[in-house]
Order: C-alpha cells, then sequence, then structure tokens
C-alpha cells in the first residue's frame, strides 16, 4: 500500500503551548520555559519526560508507537478515534494517549492484551463502516492487530445520508453491516469531499474553524452514526463560508477530503505516488512567506501540501498557495 | 466575527419568536441574552412557536447571537426534539420504549396507524417519556404562541386517537403528583414527605411544611459546616454514579477560580426514570431551596437547572416556584438578607438528546455547542460550566441536603446501610400491581420493594428486572434477595443506577426488549468516539441477526462480547460503557438466546 497522504509526525508541536516553536530549518528556537521531569514507568521501563506532556509525547520520545488517527500534530487533542488507547493503573477503563498528560508515578502499559482488543476493535468497527482504502498505516495496522472488518457482514450499499434526522432510524436486520458509503460530493473545481471515507476526526472541522482558520464553514452535524461533517443544511460549498484554503485537506487522516486533480487522478487510475515528486519552496504571492511542498508527477502539480513543521504556517495555507498553481503550468504557447 | 450567513431571511412570526426571547436588535450584540448559550432557548423560541425551524429562522438566530451557521446547523441537528424540514405544528409522541411496551404501546401506535394523515399533525415514536408509573404515554406538542402541550397517560387507543385529532387540551389534565407516589401519607417518608401534601404552586404552603428552614439553618452555620454535615451523612450521587457528594462539593468550594456554578440534573433520560419528575411536579420548591444550599455551601451565585424537554408540566411548576423565591427573597440578591450571599436559578429545557445527562455533555449543551461529553480530566469541579468550577448534581440528590441540615448528617447516616445512607427513591413501573416511586432505606432487599408495589399480577410469573435502567442490568427471579445498597448491588456485579426497578412478568418478549434497549443506546449516542458510535450500531445488528436465527448465534454471541468490550473499555464516557450491560445481563444471568423456550426468551415477534 502506498503512502498517499504521509504527514511529518513530529510530536512536539502543540499550537496550544508554543506557537513559535522548532523552525528546523533555522531561525530562532524557542524551546519553553523549563520543565520539571516526571517519573512514570511506561511498559516496565521506569522513565522521566517533561511535565505537561501527554503520555503519546512520552511514547513518541522512546521510540514506542502508539497508533492515532484522529490526533494532529497541529491540532488540539480530540479523543474521538480512540485508536491510541492505553492502560493506566487504577483506571477503570483505558485512557487515550493522546490527551492524557503524564503524572507522577504513572504506570502505562501500550501493548497489553486489553489495549490490543480494543484497538483491533476500533479497526474493525472504522473499517467495516468506511472506506479506509487511502488511510496510511491503516492495512499494517490491520494485519497487526488481527482486525477483520469483514465479520460484521457484508458492508451495506451507499445512500445520501445529509438529512438524517436525530433520535431515529430503520431497525437494521443484520443482514449488512451499516456504513458511512456515500456518493462523494464534488461541488467546485478545487477539492472533492468524499464522505465514504470519513472516519469522524474532527480534524477539519477544528482545522476550519477556532484552531486556525476561523472559517466555520462546516460542523459536524446529526447525532451518533447518523453524525455527519456538513455546512448549514448541507449547502454546497460554494454557497457556504468555505474561502478554500484546504486546510481541512491538509489534516485529513483518510483521504475524504482530497485534491480534485488527485480524485480525478485517483478514478482514472492514473495517481500513482511512487512516480511523484516533493518540492518545497516558499509561496511567491505575497509577503508572508508560507511553505508549500508541490507534489508533482509527470512534471505537473498534483497535489499542494504544506510542511507542518513550518513556523510560518503550521501546515496552513490560503486559497493562492494551496490550490493557484494552474498558471504554473499552462503550457499554451504564446500568441 | 465576520460571519457569512445564508441569504435566507426569516418570517415576521420566527423574526418575532427569537427577538422575544432575545429583546429587540440593535443592542452591541454582547450583554446578557446574546451569548452563544441561548442558542438553546433561542432553537426552542422558533420550535415552540412554528414546530420547525426553516432556514431563514436559523440564520436570524445565528444573526442574533453570532455564531457560524454550520454550527447552529450542527447544534440543531443534535436534538430530537427540532426539526429542521417543515412538520406539522402538532407533533405526538408516543413512547414505545420498555415500560410502555409491557403496558400496550404497541396497540397505541396500530390504533395512530390508521388514522388518516393529516398536513397538521404526525406521530412518532418516541424513548422513554419518564412517565414509566401511567404507562402507556405520549406526550403532545402544538407549536403556537404561546405552544402546548399535553402529556396523555395512560393513553388508551381512544384518547390518543382523539388527542391526535383534536390536539392538545388546554391547561393541566394529569392527575396530581400524588397519584404516583403510593405510600404518599405514610409517616416513614422522608424525601416524599411533602408530595401530595403540599401544594406544589404555593410558596406559603411549601413554608408552612417546613419549606426553607434548612437554607436558614445553612445560613447560619456556614458553608464549611453545610459541607461537613453532607460529607458525615456520606450522601452519594443519585444519577448514577453514586459518587460522595460532600467530596465534591469540597473540591468546588475550594477552587480558586471564579466564578463556581452549579447545575442541577434534571436530564432524566435513562428509560425506567420517572422519581425527579415526581419530585419537580410535587415539591417543586424543595428542589429550589436545595439548590439554593447547594450554591451557598459551593460558592456558587448562579445555578442552572437542566431538565429534559418531555417534562412541560415539571417546567411549568419549577418556573413558578423561581418566581415566587426572587419575589421574596429567597432567589437573588442577598438571601433572606445576607448581603454576601447572592444566588438565582435558570431553568434550561433540553431537547431530546439522553446524552445530556452525562454531567460534561450537560456543560456543552447549555453552553450552546453540540451536547457531546467532554474528556475528562479536567473534572467539572476543576473546569466545568463555561470552563468554572461547578457542582453538577441529580435532582435527588440534592434535595437530600435540607434533611441532612435539618437533622444533622450524623443522624442521617443512620438510615440505610454502613456505606449506604439515607433513603433512595425506586421508580418501580413495568408488570408491578401498583407502579409509582417508592421511597425505602438503603439495603432493602428486592423482594421487600417488589412486595410494597404489589408484586406482579396474579397467576403471573418473575420473569426478570431491568435494574438501573437501560445503562444498568437485568437480575432474575433467583436473586430477588438482593439488598438494594451500593455496596451488595456491586458485589452482585450489577448496579442501582438512577432507581429504575423495571418488571417484567413472564409474557415479557426479552429478546423484544433487547433490541429495543440496542436501537435506544444506537439512538442516543452522541456519535463522537468510534467505540460508541459505530459498536451500538454493530450490536444492533448482531442482536437483529440471533433474534432472527440468522446465521451462526455463537458466533454473533462472541462478537457482541468483543464488541461490548471494547465498548466498555475505550467510549468516552457512561453511555457507551454501559451500552452493553443490560445485554450481557440477559445472555448471563437470564439465558437469553441460548435456552430457547417459551418465558425464556424465544424467539420474538420482529417488526420490520
Amino acid at each position: 500500500m502506498q503512502p498517499s497522504h504521509e504527514k511529518p509526525r513530529k510530536r512536539e508541536l502543540d499550537p496550544e503551548r508554543n506557537h513559535h516553536c522548532e523552525s528546523r530549518r533555522g531561525g530562532t528556537v524557542d524551546l519553553g520555559l523549563p520543565r520539571r521531569l516526571v517519573e512514570l514507568t511506561l511498559d516496565d521501563r521506569t522513565v522521566s519526560a517533561p511535565e505537561g506532556s501527554t503520555i503519546l509525547d512520552a511514547c513518541t520520545a522512546l521510540g514506542i508507537e502508539v497508533p492515532t488517527l484522529c490526533w494532529g500534530d497541529t491540532l488540539r487533542p480530540r479523543n474521538a478515534c480512540r485508536m491510541c488507547m492505553v492502560e493506566v493503573e487504577g483506571s477503570r477503563t483505558l485512557v487515550p494517549a493522546c490527551s492524557r498528560r503524564i503524572t507522577d508515578g504513572m504506570v502505562v502499559r501500550t501493548d497489553s492484551e486489553r489495549t490490543r482488543h480494543s484497538r483491533k476493535l476500533v479497526l474493525e468497527l472504522l473499517g467495516s463502516s468506511a472506506d479506509l482504502s487511502t488511510t496510511p498505516e491503516v492495512a499494517g495496522w490491520m494485519a497487526e492487530y488481527g482486525a477483520d472488518p469483514g465479520r460484521f457482514g457484508p458492508p451495506a450499499p451507499g445512500e445520501d445520508r445529509d438529512e438524517r434526522p436525530p433520535g431515529e432510524h430503520e431497525a437494521p436486520d443484520g443482514s449488512v453491516a451499516a456504513t458511512v458509503h456515500q456518493p462523494a460530493k464534488v461541488d467546485n473545481d478545487l477539492y472533492v469531499r468524499d464522505y465514504g471515507k470519513c472516519i469522524l476526526c474532527y480534524k477539519c472541522v477544528d482545522a476550519c474553524g477556532e484552531q486556525w482558520q476561523n472559517s466555520f464553514a462546516i460542523a459536524v452535524a446529526g447525532r451518533g452514526f447518523d453524525a455527519r461533517i456538513s455546512t448549514e443544511f448541507a449547502a454546497p460549498l460554494p454557497e457556504s463560508a468555505c474561502v478554500y484554503c484546504g486546510n481541512c485537506i491538509e489534516v485529513c487522516p483518510t483521504g475524504a477530503l482530497s485534491f480534485k486533480t488527485e480524485f480525478d487522478m485517483r478514478a482514472e487510475g492514473t495517481w500513482d505516488e511512487s512516480r511523484q515528486q516533493r518540492t518545497t519552496t516558499v509561496c511567491t504571492y505575497c509577503g508572508v512567506g508560507c511553505n508549500v511542498t508541490l507534489h508533482t508527477q509527470d512534471n505537473e502539480i498534483v497535489r499542494v501540501t504544506s510542511p507542518h513543521d513550518s513556523s510560518v504556517g503550521h501546515g496552513n495555507l490560503c486559497i493562492k498557495g494551496r490550490f493557484g498553481w494552474q498558471h504554473v503550468q499552462n503550457r499554451e504557447p504564446r500568441p | 466575527m465576520d460571519l457569512h450567513l445564508l441569504n435566507d431571511t426569516p418570517t415576521d412570526v420566527e423574526r418575532a419568536a427569537v427577538d422575544a426571547l432575545l429583546g429587540p436588535p440593535g443592542g452591541n450584540g454582547s450583554g446578557p441574552g446574546h451569548g452563544r448559550d441561548q442558542l438553546l432557548p433561542a432553537l426552542h423560541a422558533v420550535n415552540d412557536r412554528v414546530g420547525w425551524i426553516s432556514r431563514g429562522a436559523l440564520n436570524h438566530i445565528c444573526d442574533r447571537l453570532s455564531i457560524p451557521p454550520a454550527e447552529a446547523y450542527g447544534v440543531a441537528s443534535f436534538y430530537a426534539l427540532f426539526a429542521l424540514r417543515p412538520r406539522p405544528p402538532r407533533v405526538v409522541h408516543v413512547c414505545d420504549d420498555l415500560a410502555c411496551r409491557a403496558r400496550g404501546s404497541a396497540q397505541l401506535c396500530a390504533a395512530l396507524e390508521s388514522v388518516e394523515a393529516s398536513g397538521d399533525v404526525m406521530w412518532l415514536r418516541s424513548p422513554c417519556l419518564g412517565v414509566c408509573e401511567r404507562a402507556p404515554a405520549a406526550l403532545a406538542f402544538q407549536a403556537g404562541d404561546p405552544a402546548r402541550t399535553q402529556l396523555l397517560a395512560p393513553a388508551s387507543e381512544k384518547s390518543i386517537v382523539d388527542m391526535v385529532v383534536s390536539g392538545p387540551a388546554d391547561g393541566d389534565q394529569e392527575p396530581s403528583a400524588r397519584d404516583s407516589v403510593p405510600q404518599a401519607g405514610e409517616a416513614s417518608l422522608r424525601l416524599l414527605r411533602r408530595i401530595g401534601a403540599v401544594d406544589p404552586e404555593s410558596l406559603d404552603d411549601y413554608r408552612a411544611h417546613g419549606g426553607y428552614l434548612a437554607l436558614r439553618r445553612a445560613l447560619e452555620i456556614g458553608p464549611a459546616e453545610v459541607v461537613r454535615q453532607v460529607s458525615e451523612a456520606k450522601l452519594t450521587g443519585r444519577g448514577g454514579a453514586a459518587f460522595p457528594t460532600g467530596r465534591k462539593w469540597e473540591a468546588t468550594a475550594g477552587q480558586p477560580a471564579q466564578p463556581h456554578y452549579l447545575v442541577c440534573n434534571a436530564d432524566e433520560s435513562e428509560p425506567g426514570t420517572f422519581k425527579d419528575r415526581v419530585v419537580m411536579e410535587g415539591d417543586p420548591f424543595a428542589v429550589i431551596e436545595a439548590m439554593t444550599i447547594a450554591g451557598f455551601a459551593t460558592g456558587c451565585s448562579r445555578g442552572y437547572l437542566y431538565i429534559r424537554g418531555e417534562y412541560p408540566r415539571a417546567v411549568r411548576r419549577l418556573r413558578n416556584a423561581i418566581e415566587q423565591a426572587r419575589e421574596r427573597g429567597l432567589l437573588g440578591r442577598s438571601i433572606l438578607g445576607r448581603e454576601e450571599f447572592d444566588f438565582d436559578v435558570e431553568i434550561r429545557r433540553g431537547a431530546g438528546a439522553y446524552i445530556c445527562g452525562e454531567e460534561t455533555a450537560i456543560f456543552n449543551s447549555i453552553e450552546g455547542y453540540r451536547g457531546e461529553p467532554r474528556s475528562k480530566p479536567p473534572f467539572p469541579v476543576e473546569q466545568g460550566l463555561f470552563g468554572k468550577p461547578t457542582v453538577v448534581n441529580n435532582v435527588e440528590t440534592l434535595i437530600n441536603v435540607p434533611l441532612i441540615l435539618t437533622g444533622g448528617g450524623a443522624e442521617y447516616a443512620r438510615t440505610g446501610t454502613a456505606d449506604s445512607t439515607g433513603t433512595r427513591l425506586f421508580c418501580l413501573s413495568g408488570n408491578v400491581r401498583r407502579p409509582g416511586v417508592y421511597e425505602v432505606p438503603f439495603g432493602t432487599t428486592l423482594r421487600q420493594l417488589l412486595d410494597l408495589a404489589g408484586g406482579v399480577e396474579q397467576d403471573r410469573q418473575l420473569r426478570a428486572v431491568l435494574l438501573g435502567g437501560a445503562a444498568g442490568g437485568f437480575v432474575g427471579p433467583d436473586q430477588i434477595d438482593l439488598p438494594l445498597s451500593l455496596e451488595a448491588v456491586r458485589e452482585a456485579g450489577t448496579t442501582l443506577g438512577s432507581g429504575v426497578v423495571l418488571v417484567f412478568d413472564d409474557t415479557a418478549d426479552l429478546p423484544a426488549l433487547l433490541l429495543r434497549i440496542a436501537a435506544f443506546f444506537r439512538d442516543e449516542s452522541c456519535g463522537q468516539c468510534v467505540p460508541c458510535r459505530v459498536g451500538t450500531v454493530r450490536q444492533e445488528e448482531a442482536l437483529q441477526r440471533l433474534v432472527r436465527n440468522r446465521g451462526d448465534g455463537a458466533d454473533d454471541l462472541a462478537l457482541l462480547r468483543e464488541v461490548g468490550r471494547a465498548m466498555r473499555d475505550s467510549s468516552i464516557c457512561g453511555l457507551g460503557q454501559t451500552a452493553w450491560n443490560a445485554v450481557e445481563s440477559a445472555v448471563d444471568r437470564l439465558g437469553a438466546f441460548t435456552a430457547r423456550s417459551p418465558g425464556t426468551g424465544g424467539p420474538a415477534h420482529v417488526d420490520d
């Protein structure tokens, strides 16, 4: 499987704590205030980590892999996917490593039978309800945890899910497993919302809202299994508050949100990441100096991302940097 | 905020409904009544007036409150009582939950199927309406100015068809709250002693029955001593989690951040629970007095009473109680002349979402966000409502406090068992002869409680008791001598939850009940976390296969256990963590799906 949405996985970046942090490309490096070290036991090892770290931070520092889906390196933890659950001694339930802060004497197990069971089930529940074919790493996790999404029965066919009222549903008969499969929303030339791939991680909503863009074009609507990402009254994007910054695409972990170019090329069968090149440069539109990474295939730009560790934009761009590159490859000869 | 609004304008009626709540437009938009927390009241205002919320109406609300339309839509579409598509002004909700099923709700629905559809009225099946003692129940809403509501319980085929045709009647048609308390008048009652004896509309009568003595006592002894008495009484929360109230109060009182908030959780939505409704309808001033004492003890100047939207009479009586208390200086500034003590109560109506009874979901709902539970820590005592230290107490928990203060904490702790002090309200419903709210000391056995309620009908056998509600568990006839104390039920692997004792005799269709419980959790999951959002769906699907004898039953039971375990271990909140409890107990204790013979859970009659 191709890592189609590989993102920088640098975990120190916490927009709440450290707005000016860690540019690895030179310039100032703000290390923040010195922090006390907290001692804890992590998978039978006694370790220490700075106060305020999450269990996930501590794991990452030690090279312990804890799978995550809804966690974002530029966003506050949402605790929604429950992939990163670990065992903490004294806790009745498992706890999310992505948000739980370490405390003195904490005893954590990341790879017990209990955590493996929970991760396996989360993978199966997601895999049986959403299309994870473009979610990086998930196939490896499925194998590692022995997940078999097919055991809930054949997937139910897709249908429109935009107006399902809360608190009621048609009783199933058990012959198929309910899914979020639905037709992709193609209502503009720039990007596509293929919510059949959505795992409701809330990252696009947070990136669109107060954590980055402050456009508030999308929110979670509905309830329970019928919850979905939606504009007001499921209006098409051009009628919504969307400003096409594409920062939602940047944080989407499953490929539910993708460039129209990528969506079309995948449909044609021409999308091939092994043949793509990435070139990080500086956007030329204005003086802010956002970093852009141009993804090119056959010498054509097919997608634009932005490095999350850039101290200028933290992975965010505006419509020009994200989508305004058609002129670069306009090869019409001059008259 | 630079808002991108819709291009839709409200009708004059919609505009007037919103502006009646928020005051005329033109202010600076930041004064009281103009915050995000007015979103839920504003949605109610439109839904009450018109019967549904149009694009223009939502747009106007967003404009008045500076809320992005996508977010307001996300909130409005979270609640089952709101409609975002044209809906008739008259909507009748027919309860088809567990207790009403045991009392013939299916016949009501069948009778309604035969009524010809009309553009002015519609009916829907509803989760538990919280009037199980008078099952089967139906609740009618009629949009208008003012909106009208009528609760019909018990409903008959004729009365429900009449109500659908002619609409909710004017005035209070319901029987007295006393009828819901079969022990009314008995000297042993403490929490329920005033119900039926006191005029629930009269502050004077409440005082004549000992009301507001406890608040005076509280002001005499001071906040710290109130908390000490509550701790000494070993009072525990009655909403389900049984957390020590004194410890919660102490932790909140000591928080340096200001202000502190009090939330009275009256969002009683656990199927089979109706005790708080009976208390609020029969003794509303007691709830307000208890909130005032709690506010005094924990340093709150503001309390929110969050009550489920399906309790119109309780809302009316509480509103009246609050108004009268304000008039007499028992709420507001300088209560009882004590200069430094200001406290007031605001009622917030829920809008059809079980999850909003979760102690952090209730904050999001009040604040105008989707009623999704928050991740803990931080705990409410540190960061609760509006990010401030907050005490959340259930109605029943609070009304114990005046008793503790008037009699003393040590005296209070003499009732009940060593670890479960005081009395407990139990909601008896289903196949018992005298359903209602019963008050007994902790430690009373299930058998004694069932005897009080007259047991099952003659010639019927007890099949099972659902203890603690849908989030609780079934116990079989072999456990009838279980003492109802926190420690005994914990040892028995079950829970008292919100005090539900839902009784089923041998006519009960156990698999159909399990399907109803599974459907309930699927409907009421907020959808935030994967284990609960998808797990409740897979649980219902697997149960359907089991009930329909489709596929390999052993596989599906194993699958249920695996999904159940993940929900219990990894869901964010109590809803997902308990969504498998009742089904698990039915499988393990009642032998559902193992012995397929009559009376032990044979194949159900399933409506497609």
